[in-house]
């Protein structure tokens, strides 16, 4: 049951993007912070947890499960560090996702090949 | 038959394919969520090996920008995300891609200002803001954490 929300929940987060693409023209660059930032604030809000706790990887997939990811990050290290976990948490939180893509991206660069992008 | 013009409208908009906006979210909803899928599947496997939560996404999370690679590298990615849209870009791998694309894209101009800067291209952005509203939403939280308990 779990796989038929994370299609489905997963897929409708993804429609969303499809419609701000497609009804505002804005670029890709701006589609991801708006929903990285909407993931943080969401939430902020406690609104995000459910949708995890109920979607799986429906909800954590899609970016704005990386701005929730961030925004946990945070309110953990807060409760154990106080302030200074502002500025901690969300790099620990996220640190295997950017570091892998990074790492990814430079093994990539050392022994892919460009293709066409056409 | 003599159709009226109201007529031959209607006529019109049963005949002609559903509009671009509808084959683009079909498109997205579909191949985006057919990623959340898959990561639903690998989030499962990790479990059953008996990871945490918390581990069991992180390493989804890991295999599927893994996987964006390699389809990046084989150009796969590309020809997907043409139809897929906004379905292949609002997943993680649509993130490694913007990673990924331009580090193999920019090789030419060398390693530090072509690599290592043209990474960021979109990822730079998605981690400033993201780490800056986390940064923000830390400090509204200790402030407000007295107040919660």
């Amino acid at each position: 049951m779990t796989y038929l929300w994370a299609f489905l929940v997963g897929g409708a987060l993804c429609v969303i993007g499809q419609l701000l693409i497609d009804y505002t023209s804005i670029t890709p660059a701006r589609v991801l912070v708006t929903f990285v930032v909407s993931g943080v604030v969401l939430s902020a809000l406690g609104l995000y947890k459910p949708l995890v706790e109920f979607a799986g990887a429906g909800a954590t997939v899609p970016i704005i499960g990386f701005g929730h990811l961030l925004a946990e990050g945070v309110r953990r290290s807060v409760d154990e560090m106080g302030l200074l976990g502002a500025l901690m948490g969300g790099c620990i939180a996220a640190s295997a996702g950017i570091t892998a893509s990074l790492v990814c991206g430079l093994l990539a660069a050392m022994f892919g090949s460009s293709k066409d992008q056409n | 038959m003599n159709p009226t013009k109201e007529q031959y409208q209607q006529m019109v908009e049963k005949a002609s394919p559903p509009s671009r906006v509808v084959q683009n979210c079909l498109w997205a909803f579909g191949v985006g969520g057919g990623i959340c899928l898959l990561g639903e599947v690998l989030r499962q496997a990790y479990l059953a090996q008996g990871r945490t939560l918390t581990d069991a996404s992180t390493l989804t999370s890991i295999t599927l920008v893994a996987l964006s690679t390699l389809f990046t590298c084989l150009g796969w990615y590309h020809k997907l995300a043409v139809h897929a849209g906004a379905g292949t870009l609002v997943p993680i791998t649509g993130f490694a891609n913007a990673v990924v694309s331009p580090a193999v894209e920019f090789r030419c101009e060398g390693f530090v200002p072509g690599v290592g800067c043209k990474m960021f291209l979109i990822a730079g952005p998605v981690i400033v803001y993201g780490l800056g509203a986390s940064a923000l939403w830390g400090v509204v939280y200790y402030l407000l954490r007295p107040l919660l308990y």
